[in-house]
């Protein structure tokens, strides 16, 4: 009946030259630069870290480094055999400890204290233990296991990561199972099956992957930690993998040789700090992988 | 407000040699698909489709699931663009204007060619804010023009009578086939010429689907409709035109009537009469 040009509705509705719409898409212009210029900042730093980690620990990077020990203060040669060894013992131990713990835990309060009172005081001291400051829980472990053992230990260190492992790994496994759908345990109880094998063998199985990634990111974040190390384990200038004595690690041994007057301990420091952020970051990008696995929603 | 038939519509698609037979005697196509391909990734979903969607009427894809009738209809306002990965080749023409076009703008395009999905999808606000959300994005209306609006697109929607009272309740309040007609009402708030339902009825009950059969035979007094259903009976009740898809191809295209009672295709004739899918 009327033209588009004499509707006033054509002015108004959706068009190029719509003002409202040009305004949003302006606002959409600016919002997205920001972002991506936010994006780009954050990104900066890390390819900063990593271009200062290469280009100072790429240099001190040869096999003597997983084959010597530790130099004593004054002599050029060396490695970090022990320190890498006791890092990746106490990570294991750590690890160990803390994922069966934080598994567990997480799996009562996802599938037993839905709707019970203690979960919810659980969750919010878990919340509280996530967010310590690890040299809390340093000196923590240091007050109830170094103290009444007498001396610092490989697993009065492990003790300590464990405790930071498992505030995370009970958040994982809590929020992965809490995303397995209800209708999936009917379905699985509707089969006559009791209520453990339901968690064990069809909520675990939805998952897995979930709470794989969970423990992956957990050891990441522990194995560079310093400030728990440094009330427990110490550091030990030789090769030793008693768990009830000091034991070498690398970020404590970082820590040492960093604020050493010695060039080669310094050379040192950087290589081990190039280790550790690789391990890291293979982790990471393995729980990438993983986690990748299943399908964006 | 009648839309004025538009001149500058492409001839009629019969015209079109060497392509898929078309609806004989149909009005104007209000979109014309020519020589469409699809694509997830490396597997092709669609082969050569061509067909026309009559203006205000309703034209039904009906096949087995995995035929590309849903895929087809996501064509038809590049709601497939929001996933990297897909892309279609060919030819949508809406008036005469191909909007595979890269210059398309999908906003204005997704504008004027309304969606409404399987699953009620009201957003998490209130009843008239549900509404008035996709008016605000292009219009900016004093408060009374508003309630007007929506009130308009509420009883547009045969809704009005059950929420006159209660605008300000959250949308996810309603029942089912309430939240699928507020997502027409939605729809249809924003003036939209072409409306694509994709198994709108299939989650809802057998009374709030007959509402939304009765409601999608008025709107298509005013708009262009496309609609993907797995009931055939339903294709039969509300639609004008019927296409069925096999494998991603179109078998047959026609009057809705002439398709479920004298098919021209074997597959066709066995998929309706039940022998497959």
């Amino acid at each position: 009946m009327t033209t588009p040009a004499t509707d006033p509705a054509a002015h108004a509705g959706p068009s190029a030259a719509n003002p409202i719409y040009l305004a949003r898409k302006r606002t959409d212009a600016i919002l997205r630069a920001l972002s991506v210029a936010a994006a780009a900042l954050g990104l900066v730093w890390l390819a900063l870290i990593l271009f200062s980690l290469i280009w100072n620990g790429l240099p001190g990077l040869s096999p003597s480094l997983f084959t010597r020990m530790t130099p004593p203060p004054g002599q050029n040669e060396g490695g970090l055999a022990n320190a890498i060894a006791g890092s990746v013992m106490l990570t294991v131990i750590g690890v160990g400890i803390g994922a069966p713990v934080g598994m567990l835990a997480g799996t009562w309060l996802a599938e037993y204290g839905r709707h019970d009172r203690l979960a919810t005081v659980i969750r919010f001291i878990n919340d509280i233990l996530l967010s310590a400051p690890s040299i809390i829980i340093g000196l923590f472990v240091y007050g109830f296991v170094v103290v009444p053992m007498g001396g610092f230990s490989g697993l009065a260190g492990a003790l300590a990561l464990a405790v930071i492992v498992i505030p995370v790994v009970v958040r994982t496994t809590e929020n992965m199972l809490l995303l397995v759908p209800n209708t999936l345990r009917e379905a699985a109880a509707a089969l006559g099956m009791p209520r453990s094998l339901v968690i064990r063998r069809v909520a675990f199985k939805a998952a897995q992957v979930g709470i794989v990634t969970g423990v992956l990111l957990a050891t990441a974040r522990v194995m560079g930690e310093t400030a728990p190390l440094l009330f427990t384990v110490l550091s030990n200038q030789f090769w030793s993998l008693d768990v009830t004595q000091t034991m070498a690690n690398l970020p404590v041994t970082i820590n040492n040789f960093v604020q050493s007057p010695y060039a080669f301990w310094k050379q040192l420091a950087w290589s081990g700090a190039l280790l550790i952020t690789f391990a890291v970051l293979s982790l990471n990008i393995a729980a990438r992988l993983i986690g990748g696995e299943r399908k964006p929603k | 407000m009648t839309m004025s038939v538009d001149a500058r519509a492409p001839a009629p698609a019969t015209l079109i040699p060497g392509a898929t037979p078309l609806a004989e005697g149909a009005p104007n196509p209000k979109i014309a698909v020519r020589d469409l391909d699809f694509y997830y990734g490396q597997s092709k979903a669609l082969k050569g489709i061509s067909l026309d969607l009559a203006e205000r009427h309703v034209t039904a894809f009906i096949g087995p699931s995995g035929c590309g009738k849903s895929t087809l209809l996501r064509v038809l306002n590049r709601m497939y663009d929001l996933y990297p990965g897909q892309r279609a080749e060919g030819e949508v023409l809406l008036d005469g204007k191909n909007i595979l076009d890269a210059d398309i703008d999908r906003n204005l395009l997704r504008a004027r060619v309304g969606m409404v999905f399987q699953k009620p999808t009201p957003f998490p606000m209130s009843i008239y804010d549900n509404i008035a959300f996709g008016i605000r994005l292009y219009e900016k209306l004093p408060k009374s023009e508003m309630d007007g609006r929506v009130e308009a697109a509420l009883k547009g929607a045969a809704l009005w009578t059950e929420v006159k009272d209660k605008l300000d309740a959250s949308g996810l309040s309603l029942s089912g086939g309430q939240q699928q007609r507020l997502c027409i009402a939605r729809t249809v708030a924003i003036k939209p010429e072409v409306i694509l339902f994709d198994e709108p009825a299939s989650a809802l009950d057998p009374i709030s689907t007959a509402k939304i059969e009765e409601l999608i035979d008025e709107l298509k007094e005013r708009y262009t409709i496309a609609i993907v259903t797995h009931n055939m009976q339903q294709a039969g009740r509300v639609s004008d035109y019927t296409a069925f898809m096999y494998l991603g191809e179109l078998i047959e295209f026609g009057d809705t009537t002439k398709l479920f009672t004298a098919p021209q295709q074997q597959r066709t004739q066995d998929y309706i009469t039940g022998r497959f899918g």
